[in-house]
């Protein structure tokens, strides 16, 4: 089974423990207002009549086999750094299949498996979606069905029951959360949220991401409309306001 | 210098005596400068920043003055009575007698020729041997115990059987004439503090007076009983090599956390000083450094190493001499001055043993990021692997390190000189053209064949090796004679005290006194030529997708109207710095050629022919002299330098770099150097702290011998911005990832250059 990857990066170190190789699998099901990878949307590889990132195409297919031995050269800065491999996108569970057959091979040779999600999945999908991976990093974006439905384009109840299974399982998450100004830094949600997740006695500990204009020339390069224009990136005080009330529940706070 | 060899006092003298005398003449002559608060003392030339010339190395024409005066960069201000001294009295004595009208009188015709054309560089045709560090023997013995020793070896002369006796003892005496000149050094130090105690307002500073003159009362003539006695006596010991000739590199105090920290301790025990006074001389010593600039520099010289800085390079961390983790208080307490000190020299790097600490790396990086490209890091255990490789003591090799910007050493023990740069690029080019040179329009090398007749990669390879073959037996030959007449001409009796084993030897650390003797031939471009032969291969013997003769064509037009092939070339050959095998196996052809044909090849003092891969800005000169290259680059453009890839030919990250790197053998090196670039903001918090020392740490496990990380700033930013192609491997962390910078949006862009704006320094 091949997947459309749409890039490796080398050297991540921001995307799970030590230094880690991140696949960029494409496609997702959600359209996040915020989304920072608007190219890595549509399904399947994408020829493009501009230039974007220095090529006019979006993706390419490829092999497990040939992604092991693109992320095995890297093997001794994991194995020196406690790291491993990332699988991100776009939703990598929307190419559940060739996860599944990915994460099998590479779980054959120890390599440590992270899974950046949105949780977004069928549970029957998502439950061997995630029999090889060692650590999920679980985007949680907001706790009301309706707004999560406006601002993602899909309801939350799959993915909050998928975070219950992980949770379930013993899995080790740990819970991103996009903070969106006016979108879902308001005090209710973030309530809702901590309330929510004080539940699980595993989850001690939160990202909380600040929101960055960083894709807009993305939008305005691919014509897409960016639904995030004239909203301004939250300053420090906004940032360590909610980082505050994060913490007042007890958990432990990283920003970024 | 020109006053005593036209005296009376030097006739008849031999060489070393001559020398000594002329080194004690200058020392009992020369200005002496102390500056007001000054706590460390001793200026090379009459103050800071200015410097002497060496007449009797170098004698500078008046228009090389002009030029020193009036270059753009690393110019030196020349007052016109000065040019008035050269014209009447220097110039007039010292033109045709000097070491570099010498030297160049008696190098053959096709050397001068390959030197002319850019193949080579050499580095002791204006500068002297040195480029040594200082062991730990001063800290143990003053000049008095060091004198004994010398008398020692003059009464034990064998006048029987040594056929050389009359040298060594003339080389012995010579020894002693200039520790004596030191100690005078010292003395007028002492007359002219007295005369500033006299005339001192503040108690303060006449308490710290009465300190300084106690101290250079007891030493240099006694071991130093004292951190503040240590220091000063370094000091002394450093303007006397300096003085004595212009040695490359300085001179430099080497393991310097390991010769104070008993100094340290003692002091806080007996509370003889505090930390804060041992910081602030720590400080104080610092400013001495950065006070000298390297003498002025001309001709191909000034543009293989165009810099002010003169390659003090101080080393911290590594191993002890038993074999143990050597990181202690003082180092800790040296990154500290480093950090606020943040001046161009001394240098400073830390070598990084697997048995050092993983908080002592974490304490260095975070110097490196405050920006001014310092410390650089070195993995110990490859320096000690390279230097037994060489075939010294592992005791002598674990009290070594890395000196001038990246060299193997063995301090205290060794002579290690850098002879030049060598332009493997250039041998391509000429092996391309049959040997010919069409920039100086001369037949340099062998005739390999037209290259428009190889049928294979291989032929071409061979031509190659050929060329190379051709042009490092020149090379060799050259050193050879210049090393000759430094022994002859120009020893240096004052540095071959400090250097074991040239008093037991009783011969000059220029004749081979030292008890290892090492010759480096530096190899340039070697991400250059690997592209380049990569491209060849790929495009002209396996795809042929052009053949050899338009492909020549192109390269002569400089890629003329052929921007689309040139792109093509960049974006579609296998290149140095991506893990790509195709790339580096071709890389590896490279050094195994070069290796082969330099390493242990005898010297004239006996030791032995080395390499290492390191440029200093000599990749700049060698790229002005090649016109376009296959990989791409065009003519005149730089090469890449040191072992790093070729600018922007890097796209997949800094892992991919380090592999592709470890694969050079390190250990039979004598030093290669590796350039990284990031923002700062990579390493804002622990997490880039501690995947940046885990990079290091994976690629030491690898061999690899030095790593440094430089900062890339604003202006960087900017450029890359403006010409894409030569930033491609500029990374940047971006918003909780990294990215090329050339691929973001102009936005993105223009927003990290105002981020990096503001966190500069």
């Amino acid at each position: 089974m091949n997947a459309i990857v749409f890039d490796i990066k080398h050297f991540a170190i921001h995307d799970g423990p030590g230094i880690r190789s991140s696949i960029f699998l494409k496609g997702c099901p959600l359209s996040c207002w915020w989304c920072h990878n608007p190219e890595s949307r549509a399904k399947g590889a994408q020829k493009l009549d501009f230039d974007f990132k220095g090529s006019r195409s979006l993706g390419w297919e490829t092999s497990a086999e040939e992604l092991l031995e693109a992320v095995e050269k890297d093997r001794m800065f994991y194995e020196e750094s406690g790291g491993g491999v990332t699988f991100t996108g776009g939703e990598p569970l929307l190419q559940a299949g060739f996860l599944i057959e990915a994460t099998r091979l590479f779980k054959a040779v120890d390599l440590h498996l992270t899974l950046d999600t949105t949780g977004y999945a069928s549970s029957k999908v998502f439950q061997k979606a995630v029999q090889w991976i060692d650590l999920v990093l679980f985007d949680l974006k907001m706790m009301d069905e309706q707004k999560h439905f406006k601002y993602t384009g899909v309801s939350n109840k799959p993915i909050l029951e998928n975070l219950e299974y992980l949770v379930s399982q013993n899995k080790e998450v740990h819970i991103r959360f996009p903070m969106i100004p006016g979108i879902n830094d308001d005090q209710e949600n973030l309530t809702n949220m901590c309330e929510y997740l004080l539940k699980f006695q595993t989850i001690q500990r939160i990202h909380l991401l600040p929101y960055h204009k960083i894709a807009a020339g993305k939008y305005h390069q691919l014509g897409f409309e960016n639904k995030m224009d004239g909203i301004d990136e939250p300053n420090d005080a906004k940032v360590q306001k909610v980082k505050t009330i994060i913490e007042s529940y007890g958990f432990q706070v990283v920003i970024g | 210098m020109t006053e005593f060899y036209q005296s009376q006092e030097a006739k008849g003298l031999s060489v070393p005596m001559l020398r000594a005398k002329a080194f004690h003449y200058l020392m009992s002559n020369k200005t002496i400068y102390i500056g007001d608060d000054e706590l460390i003392i001793g200026e090379r030339g009459p103050a800071p920043q200015q410097t002497p010339t060496y007449p009797e190395v170098c004698i500078h024409s008046l228009d090389d003055l002009k030029k020193i005066d009036e270059r753009p960069k690393v110019s030196f201000k020349v007052s016109k009575e000065t040019k008035r001294v050269f014209k009447e009295k220097l110039i007039p004595y010292w033109d045709g007698r000097s070491q570099r009208d010498r030297i160049f009188s008696v190098l053959p015709q096709e050397w001068k020729d390959a030197y002319a054309a850019g193949v080579f560089t050499e580095f002791l045709e204006q500068r002297a041997p040195g480029h040594t560090v200082l062991g730990d023997v001063i800290y143990h013995e003053g000049f008095k115990d060091i004198r004994c020793r010398i008398q020692k070896e003059i009464d034990a002369i064998d006048y029987f059987k040594d056929r050389k006796a009359m040298d060594r003892l003339e080389e012995l005496k010579a020894m002693l004439v200039s520790l004596d000149a030191v100690s005078v050094f010292a003395k007028r130090h002492v007359h002219k503090l007295k005369q500033y105690r006299e005339q001192e307002p503040n108690e303060q500073r006449r308490q710290e007076l009465d300190k300084m003159i106690r101290v250079s009362e007891h030493i240099p003539e006694n071991k130093p009983s004292d951190f503040w006695e240590a220091l000063q006596y370094y000091w002394y010991v450093h303007q006397g090599v300096i003085t004595e000739l212009n040695p490359w590199d300085s001179f430099n105090p080497g393991r310097l956390d390991q010769h104070l920290n008993p100094f340290y301790q003692k002091a806080l025990q007996s509370q003889t000083y505090s930390a804060e006074e041992m910081r602030e001389l720590l400080q104080a010593f610092w400013v001495k450094f950065n006070n000298h600039p390297s003498p002025p520099k001309t001709g191909v010289t000034a543009q293989e190493s165009n810099t002010f800085t003169d390659f003090a390079l101080i080393n911290l961390g590594g191993l002890k001499a038993d074999g143990s983790d050597a990181v202690n208080e003082m180092s800790y307490l040296l990154l500290d001055v480093i950090e606020e000190m943040r001046i161009l020299q001394p240098s400073s790097m830390v070598q990084l043993s697997k048995k050092n600490p993983d908080r002592f790396i974490k304490r260095a990086l975070k110097v490196v990021k405050t920006g001014f490209g310092q410390p650089s890091i070195f993995n110990t255990d490859a320096i000690i692997q390279e230097l037994l490789n060489q075939g010294k003591d592992i005791v002598d090799a674990r009290n070594g390190g890395a000196s001038g910007c990246v060299e193997t050493g063995a301090f205290g023990t060794e002579a290690y000189i850098l002879t030049g740069y060598f332009n493997l690029a250039k041998v391509l080019e000429l092996s391309l053209n049959n040997g010919y040179d069409f920039r100086t329009e001369k037949q340099l090398g062998p005739k390999t064949g037209d290259a428009k007749n190889f049928n294979s990669f291989d032929e071409l390879l061979r031509a190659w090796k050929t060329q190379m073959d051709y042009f490092i037996n020149l090379k060799i030959k050259g050193n050879n004679i210049i090393e000759n007449m430094w022994a002859k001409y120009m020893p240096a009796p004052f540095l071959s005290v400090f250097i074991a084993d040239c008093i037991a030897n009783g011969m000059d650390y220029n004749a081979g006194g030292a008890r290892y003797n090492t010759s480096y031939i530096q190899g340039v471009g070697l991400g250059s030529i690997t592209d380049s032969l990569s491209a060849l291969k790929q495009h002209v013997f396996e795809d042929q997708k052009l053949n050899m003769i338009d492909f020549l064509a192109l390269l002569k037009s400089d890629f003329e109207e052929a921007e689309e092939f040139r792109t093509y070339l960049l974006n579609n050959t296998p290149k140095y710095g991506n893990d790509d095998d195709r790339a580096d196996d071709i890389m590896r052809e490279v050094f195994e050629t070069f290796y082969q044909a330099v390493n242990g090849r005898p010297t004239a003092k006996g030791g032995h022919f080395r390499i290492n891969l390191l440029p200093t800005t000599s990749h700049v000169y060698f790229g002005s002299v090649i016109g376009a290259l296959p990989d791409g680059r065009k003519a005149g453009k730089p090469l890449s330098e040191g072992i790093s890839p070729f600018q922007g030919a890097d796209r997949k990250g800094p892992t991919a770099v380090i592999k592709s790197a470890a694969k050079i053998d390190h250990l039979r090196t004598g030093g290669t150097l590796l350039n990284q670039k990031f923002t700062p903001a990579l390493l804002a918090d622990e997490v880039g702290i501690e995947q940046v020392k885990n990079l290091i740490r994976t690629y030491f496990k690898m061999d690899g011998h030095h790593i440094q990380f430089n900062v890339v700033t604003a202006e960087t930013l900017r450029k890359a911005k403006k010409e894409p192609e030569a930033h491609r491997d500029l990374i940047v962390r971006v918003a909780g990832y990294s990215d090329y910078f050339i691929e973001l949006t102009d936005e993105l862009q223009d927003e990290i250059i105002r981020r990096t704006e503001h966190s500069e320094f």
